[in-house]
């Protein structure tokens, strides 16, 4: 069993702002049914870019419902330039904490609002810089060493938690061994 | 809270009978059954009714059961037993969708000991691709190892059948009967395995003994080598509660073979059928005549197991999901993924596993609390829209 916090749970059984939203004018979609977990995030954002309302729907486990229930919750309010310097664990320290291992629910919820502020702004987000490292679960380099940087990640696993690179088939966990070895030594 | 157990694949409730049968083990009666004494033969002769109980529930003689601390522990013995008798045959063969014990051991032989495994498949109703399993038997190959039964989608291989073809090609085989074991006829005489492992907390025993059956004439080399326990099979002075504990769960099980494939059968069919008509785009995973009478795989599209779960829990259903969320690792059940289950439903797969201490009135309550579930996962599912997968 998983050792969810009480607002957890609480914002799993009873998610705040669930569904589409009427007028959105900024959307951002992260995961995939097949990676078992995604999350489409839905904003309204007035002429001054304050987020007046933020929806969201979401597959996948407790804490992927959770992380994007605590998601809206942060933002309603916000300027989207605030919003923009949210981090994944903004959203796990709103919710208590996450169990390490789903850390990744966190990113989804960041990765989202950044794909819904750039569809406002009108950003075409093109084809991710840097190498594919897990073809599974879509990973590149890149976002490895941010990862690996931002949240002092150590391990493979690490990387799996936060990013859920090596976490399938697993065949470029050695891959990912290195590129935390090159971040590491870039400092 | 009241609690529905529909969890059994994964354990059993220790049944009340086999408790009271433990007790005096731990108790006054603590004597060592090797022992040159009055007090100490009293246990060895409660060990021996032990074992002529376990062997009666799978036909063997009871010189041929080992005891040993759970099934991981048989199958690890077996497996090192049959590359112990053949040392110069470098290949082995199992299936895609093997418990951790056996598919995580032959890994480790490949990777650490120069053995070429061959991992036979199966189709998409999670049946042995036969035709491929028999290609790959070769003079150099030291054992088959295939489960009885699948512990996720309860799908029974063909093992009588195929332990022919290795007899006629005179290669050793092995039987992980763990989820078998208790709930289809086990007839080790008829169907002439050389090994066979199976667990007793599947079947109403406690949880640290497990059994492995060793044909007569095999020449077993121990794994756990020290004294003359188990017939020089397994040395370690004897779990003698445990042991005593899982004859008698033995002997109820054999007794129980009739319910668990009428009473319990038709629970399963009941639980199946209720879902599969109050729940839309649902799918039950595996084959439907060949399974185990007591195990429900069942898909829900769009949603995600974990979530499934936790609802289920407030209402103290226990149940487990072939999803990734629940295990740790990111992809859906190796299973699943080897029977090409679409990941739309292996993620929102749901195993029910039943035991003759369920009721009808039970299954009522899953299907009432499974009906809003899904529903409710539904309404925030990106990939659920107007009653249907998007």
């Amino acid at each position: 069993m998983w050792d969810y916090t009480d607002k957890v749970k609480d914002h799993f059984l009873h998610p705040r702002n669930v569904g589409e939203l009427e007028g959105a004018n900024a959307i951002g979609e992260t995961g995939s049914l097949n990676c078992g977990d995604a999350l489409k995030l839905y904003l309204r954002v007035n002429k001054n870019e304050r987020i007046v309302d933020a929806t969201f729907m979401t597959f996948g486990c407790a804490s992927a419902v959770a992380s994007s229930s605590a998601l809206t919750e942060i933002i309603k309010g916000m300027t989207l330039d605030d919003a923009a310097k949210l981090t994944n664990d903004d959203i796990s320290d709103y919710l208590g904490g996450l169990p390490k291992a789903k850390m990744h629910c966190s990113v989804m919820g960041q990765s989202a609002l950044k794909k819904a502020i750039a569809n406002f702004r009108g950003v075409q987000i093109l084809a991710k810089p840097g190498q594919i490292v897990c073809e599974c679960f879509d990973v590149t380099d890149l976002e490895i060493i941010d990862a690996v940087k931002a949240n002092g990640l150590e391990t493979t696993d690490d990387v799996t938690d936060y990013l859920k690179a090596g976490g399938g088939c697993g065949q470029c966990l050695e891959r990912i061994e290195e590129v935390i070895a090159s971040a590491k030594a870039k400092g | 809270m009241r609690v529905i157990y529909t969890d059994n694949n994964a354990t059993s409730k220790v049944a009340g009978e086999v408790i009271d049968e433990m007790m005096p083990y731990f108790g006054e009666l603590y004597g060592n059954p090797s022992s040159m004494h009055t007090f100490g033969d009293e246990v060895g002769k409660k060990i021996k009714q032990a074992r002529q109980r376990v062997a009666d529930l799978i036909n063997a003689d009871p010189e041929e059961i080992v005891f040993t601390s759970c099934g991981t522990e048989s199958d690890n013995a077996a497996i090192n037993a049959a590359i112990k008798a053949f040392p110069q045959k470098k290949h082995l063969i199992t299936s895609t969708v093997e418990h951790p014990a056996i598919k995580n051991l032959f890994s480790h032989l490949e990777k650490t000991q120069g053995y070429t495994v061959t991992f036979v498949p199966v189709d998409k109703k999670g049946r042995l691709n036969t035709d491929l399993l028999y290609e790959s038997m070769s003079e150099n190959t030291a054992i088959i190892s295939l489960m009885w039964a699948n512990n996720e989608t309860g799908v029974i291989f063909p093992i009588e059948q195929v332990v022919q073809r290795a007899n006629e090609r005179g290669i050793l085989f092995h039987t992980d009967a763990v989820q078998a074991t208790g709930k289809i006829d086990i007839d080790v005489k008829k169907v002439g395995v050389d090994m066979l492992s199976f667990s007793g907390h599947k079947i109403h025993a406690p949880k640290g003994i497990g059994v492995l059956y060793v044909k007569k004439g095999f020449k077993f080399t121990p794994y756990l080598i020290g004294g003359h326990q188990e017939g020089g099979r397994r040395g370690g002075t004897e779990n003698t509660a445990f042991i005593i504990g899982l004859g008698k769960a033995c002997e109820i099980a054999k007794q129980n073979l009739g319910i668990m494939n009428t009473r319990v059968r038709e629970l399963r069919d009941y639980l199946q059928s209720q879902l599969l008509e109050k729940i839309p785009s649902t799918s039950v995973n595996g084959v439907l005549d060949d399974r185990l009478p007591n195990t429900l795989s069942i898909g829900f599209d769009a949603v995600e197991g974990e979530s499934i779960l936790l609802l289920l829990d407030r209402d103290g259903i226990c149940a487990s999901s072939g999803s990734a969320c629940t295990s740790g690792s990111l992809d859906p059940s190796h299973v699943l993924m080897a029977m090409e289950v679409p990941f739309k439903s292996a993620h929102g797969t749901i195993r029910f596993s039943l035991s003759h201490y369920n009721t009808k009135d039970e299954m009522d309550l899953i299907v009432k609390n499974m009906v809003p579930t899904i529903e409710k996962l539904r309404a925030m599912s990106p990939f659920w829209k107007d009653g249907k997968v998007v």
